[in-house]
């Protein structure tokens, strides 16, 4: 499975039409300890680089943005009581939504792990 | 400390009701009485004095501490516009509502209608309402008025947008988005006002205000003010002034003079009444000429004889933004303030807001980052980036300074400064008290980098040291159980 | 040096300053502003000492007429203040400080205010309260918006009965916005219940009542938060807090927001404000509130202490997607409320209430009485009733007014077709004479 992410930090695993979505490690660390996470809807249309959801801490609030397009299939309602999993696992237990793709030339619009590590050092 | 319900004992009083000189009524209905008496504390008169004086205890404030917080203006609030307001206390807004009721009401509307035109005078405006109740109050009573403008001309489709500078209030965009418009965000330039280009860029027909605070929060006055409205009138967007800053340039600049079209006045902050802990404040609304006819209703009015009185049949009006006249309690403080000063004394009062500022300034800038250096207003806005360079964020110097008895200056904000730490020392402060705290200033510094841990474990010397703002977001216990 | 007291800096120390920024005068500090948008004029009078200021204050005090006696509502009330609400909330600790944005020096503030929520929510039966609103009638407004971002629906229903300066509040927050505010005229000083039935359907966002409301009424509301919830709707209840003493709570009646005015609890009347809004909301609405609220925590030791909590929702993180665009509040009005509150405390309010209700119903049998005199409604009321009366009320209460009475609020300026009716309103602080007084005057003023 490909991981793939956006310039605002969010990251999507690809597994054939279907997207797994979260936010980085190193959005997790900026923002703090989270306090909240706002998830879609399921069967909201999203289009890529449109809101997916958001995320808050103490100090900030942060909208959370759809890599890429498509509709919302699952939401990961853990989140919701547990808000502290996206601290603890960013990249795996706090997945947030998974959506099922509708266009995959998106993904050229993406950066992979490689690409979005030379980002990061650029910030 | 306690909570004042846990030292509720059922039964006790903590004062005693006047007997009924009435029969009893008859009983009401069992479908209309609440099934238990509301949960309220019991306790007797002097409990309920020792927690309240106690709990005060547990506060700085300016009465007790130097309060530099940045962009709120906590100048010494004068005893005697607290001995002026309590005159007022008896007197029930309704009067004036009532038939032949502004006859009874003469000085009260007075009041009123004199404070508009003094603030007129300072602001270079043409009319204020007193209605608005805070300053956001004032921003969203001022932005709906530019909306009825707009939409008086028949543009309310066309007009959708607000442009604010990305070192603006937070205010200023919720006040616009709740008066129904999008925001465009305008960035800062190096020379730490908004960027021309980019606002030029950001101009079309569909702007509906541009909202401005100059001095702007990093305390610097924009010399390009007149060209920006001017460019802004010539795309029909009108100019909406944050008078949060006025404190800077009373008799100096009038925002009317300028350009400005629309404008609140913060009395809390330049007109010396007390911050009361978060509020109340007041922000009566300054306008030119063209907004008169969309001013809140009941409009104060002064007839040919010299009687005020209430306007109340203007078709125009956005209707009303409070239920009655405003903060009135506040407004006669503000009243107050502004007669007993006068003229020269108001000049005064700018001048030694903006020396005191640039003092500190100069005094402080060996030691903390000044990302713009430049001749300040009435605050100065530095960044702890060298003290992050030993771990220690804007924060921790924020709780140390607690520890020197200090009221730490407002932290993070604007947003546009990393670890920003925003100095508004304002003009009623000493040259002593002022020294004493550029030293704790300092002391802070050297701290950061001789001994971090010592920061980030500060303050030691309240009642509570840091708190778990998480815990608290995470569990949102926000009425006591029990 | 004339305003040495209070701006405090000796010339010579004034010159030391300069010399440490580099500036010859105080002047140059203000190179900055282009000498061409200089004002020009500046024609404020002359500065005065505190005792000629405090003078002339006591002067326009005096332009107003002394000592009315207050048959008047409307949304302020006329109740009694306990000597210690203007003592310990006049300590400079609590007035002379702000937002309480670094709670370790802010512990003050910060516990006053979540037991000030703590009895904003044992008052209204429901789970959350915020830190304080502006007034009454914003207080309405911030709770219709919090039912359209609740909803994501654009129809406000309102009874015409609510205040109608709170509806106009409540319109002019809304008037830019593509949100729809629809009235329902009374029905003989109630909700029309048929009415309402009617509006309801899924455009509905919310349903804004008033309990008592303009006209005194006290509704039995028994069914209709269950008919609101039924299409998705919230309800709003707007409330007099005095009368919660006695009343059913916003919560047993399935009202989801309550809001009311604080003026009551402790306020004066001082010509309108400041006051306090009051917010409450059941705990699933809690992200959407407008405003500061406190929350409990722990210290770094475990020691309890209270800090601003759920800012994330607060305009000066969330900016133009905020809740609301609130920034100060009316703490130290809320401050108020809360003192006046734990001294009349549990049993006292519910006294205070009913001797409210007995002082009205005593006016109501002496004032009807009077020959031609009715009252409006048929259903109960509290300390406010509307009679209905021979001939154009405005004209009475203006005759009245010069004998020092405020006898009441017409109704004829609010409602069209109203013209013989006035609100009366009898707080606790009128006495049996004063209200004898009154119906004796109310006579003759009728005869006339």
């Amino acid at each position: 499975m490909s991981i793939y992410f956006t310039r605002e930090h969010e990251w999507v695993k690809v597994a054939g039409n279907v997207g797994t979505v979260g936010i980085s490690p190193h959005a997790a660390h900026e923002l703090g300890d989270i306090t909240f996470v706002e998830l879609p809807k399921i069967g909201a249309v999203v289009k890529q680089f449109g809101v997916l959801g958001s995320i808050e801490s103490v100090k900030a609030a942060s909208d959370i943005f759809s890599p890429l397009s498509g509709t919302v299939i699952t939401v990961n309602d853990a989140l919701e009581t547990a808000p502290e999993v996206v601290n603890e696992s960013p990249e795996d237990s706090a997945w947030m939504a998974q959506i099922e793709i509708t266009d995959a030339a998106e993904l050229n619009n993406l950066m992979t792990q490689d690409q979005y590590n030379d980002y990061l050092k650029t910030l | 400390m306690h909570l004042i319900y846990e030292q509720s004992t059922p039964g006790r009083r903590g004062v005693r009701l006047p007997a009924s000189d009435v029969p009893a009524a008859s009983a009401l209905p069992d479908t209309l009485l609440r099934a238990e008496k509301a949960g309220l504390a019991e306790v007797s008169e002097l409990d309920l004095v020792r927690h309240f004086t106690n709990l005060s205890r547990r506060n700085f404030s300016v009465d007790t501490n130097f309060y530099p917080l940045g962009s709120c203006t906590m100048k010494y609030n004068a005893k005697v516009l607290e001995n002026s307001a309590a005159l007022f206390t008896p007197f029930h807004p309704m009067t004036a509502l009532l038939p032949g009721g502004v006859d009874f009401c003469q000085g009260t509307l007075g009041m009123l209608y004199d404070l508009g035109q003094l603030l007129a005078d300072i602001t270079g405006m043409d009319e204020v309402t007193t209605q608005p109740l805070a300053g956001a109050h004032g921003e969203m009573t001022g932005i709906m008025l530019i909306a009825a403008y707009h939409a008086a001309k028949g543009n309310r489709a066309k007009k959708k947008y607000v442009v604010v500078p990305d070192s603006s209030h937070g205010t200023n965009p919720a006040s616009a988005a709740i008066a129904g418009y999008e925001i465009i965000t305008v960035p800062t330039a190096p020379y730490g006002d908004m960027d021309l280009e980019l606002f030029k860029a950001a101009m079309s027909d569909e702007v509906a205000a541009v909202m401005m605070t100059c001095p702007n929060t990093l305390g610097l006055f924009n010399p390009h003010i007149k060209e920006i409205s001017d460019i802004a009138h010539s795309f029909d967007a009108l100019m909406y002034y944050d008078g949060a800053n006025l404190n800077a340039i009373m008799g100096k600049v009038k925002p009317g003079d300028v350009g400005f079209d629309v404008m609140h006045v913060n009395l809390h902050k330049t007109f010396g009444t007390p911050h009361g802990g978060g509020g109340p404040g007041s922000g009566p609304v300054g306008v030119k000429r063209a907004l008169i006819p969309f001013l809140p209703q009941p409009r104060i009015v002064m007839d040919g004889d010299g009687k005020l009185q209430l306007e109340t049949a203007n078709p125009g009006t956005i209707g009303r933004t409070a239920n009655f006249f405003g903060n009135f309690g506040v407004m006669v403080r503000a009243y107050a303030y502004i007669i007993m000063l006068g003229r020269e004394g108001l000049i005064q009062v700018s001048e030694q807001a903006v020396l005191n500022a640039n003092y500190i300034k100069e005094k402080l800038k060996g030691h903390y980052d000044l990302p713009y250096d430049m001749t300040c207003m009435h605050e100065v806005v530095f960044s702890a980036s060298r003290q992050l360079e030993h771990g220690v964020h804007a924060i921790d110097i924020a709780k140390f300074l607690i520890d020197k008895g200090y009221h730490p200056p407002t932290v993070y904000f604007p947003m546009i400064v990393k670890e920003a730490i925003m100095i508004e020392p304002t003009e009623t402060e000493s040259k002593a008290t002022m020294d004493a705290f550029i030293e704790a200033m300092i002391e802070a510094a050297r701290t950061a980098e001789s001994s971090p841990q010592a920061l980030h474990d500060a303050p030691l010397t309240m009642p509570i040291s840091r708190l778990d703002e998480t815990k608290a977001a995470r569990e949102q216990n926000v009425c006591h159980i029990g | 040096m004339l305003n040495s007291h209070y701006c405090p800096h000796t010339p010579e120390e004034i010159q030391e300053m300069l010399s440490v920024i580099g500036v010859a005068s105080v002047e140059e500090l203000f190179a900055p502003i282009p000498p061409a948008l200089r004002a020009t004029t500046f024609n404020l009078p002359t500065g005065m000492s505190e005792f000629e200021t405090f003078s002339r204050m006591q002067a326009i005090a005096g332009e107003n007429s002394q000592g009315m006696t207050h048959f008047i509502g409307g949304g302020f009330y006329d109740h009694i203040i306990p000597s210690v609400v203007d003592h310990l909330s006049g300590r400079a600790e609590f007035y002379t400080a702000y937002t309480p944005y670094q709670p370790e020096c802010s512990q003050g503030t910060l516990q006053a205010l979540f037991e000030y929520q703590t009895a904003i929510c044992r008052l209204t039966g429901l789970d959350v309260s915020n830190a304080s609103l502006y007034d009454g009638g914003s207080a309405c407004a911030e709770a219709a918006m919090m039912a359209l971002r609740v909803t994501g629906r654009s129809r406000i229903v309102v009874d015409g009965c609510v205040s109608p300066f709170s509806r106009q509040v409540l319109k002019t927050y809304l008037f830019n916005l593509d949100v729809e505010v629809v009235e329902i005229a009374p029905q003989g000083g109630l909700l029309d219940r048929a009415a309402l039935a009617a509006l309801l359907d899924d455009r509905v966002a919310a349903v804004l009542i008033q309990n008592p409301n303009f006209f005194g009424s006290i509704e039995d509301f028994s069914g209709l938060a269950d008919q609101v919830h039924g299409v998705g709707a919230l309800l709003i209840g707007s409330v007099y807090p005095i009368s919660l003493g006695v009343l059913k709570s916003p919560g047993e009646i399935g009202i989801d927001i309550a809001v009311g005015d604080g003026q009551s609890l402790g306020n004066p009347l001082s010509f309108g404000g400041p006051s306090f809004g009051f917010i409450a909301a059941a705990k699933k609405y809690i992200r959407n509130m407008p405003g500061r609220i406190v929350g409990e925590t722990v210290d770094r030791n475990g020691k309890r202490g209270y800090v601003l909590t759920l800012q994330a929702r607060e305009q000066h993180i969330k900016r133009h997607r905020a809740t609301s665009n609130i920034c100060s509040n009316q703490g130290l009005c809320a401050l108020r409320g809360l003192i006046f509150l734990s001294s009349v405390g549990k049993e006292g309010l519910a006294d205070l209430a009913r001797l409210n209700r007995d002082k009205a119903e005593y006016a109501k049998a002496r004032l009807s009485a009077i020959p031609g005199v009715s009252v409006l409604q048929a259903s109960v009321t509290f300390n406010e009733f509307t009679l209905v009366l021979p001939k154009n009320a405005a004209a009475v209460v203006a005759g009245l007014l010069e004998m020092g009475i405020a006898a009441g609020v017409p109704l004829g300026d609010y409602y069209k077709g109203f013209n013989n009716c006035l609100v009366v309103t009898v707080t606790e602080k009128r006495t049996k004479r004063e209200i004898d007084l009154f119906a004796k005057e109310l006579e003759v003023a009728l005869c006339i």
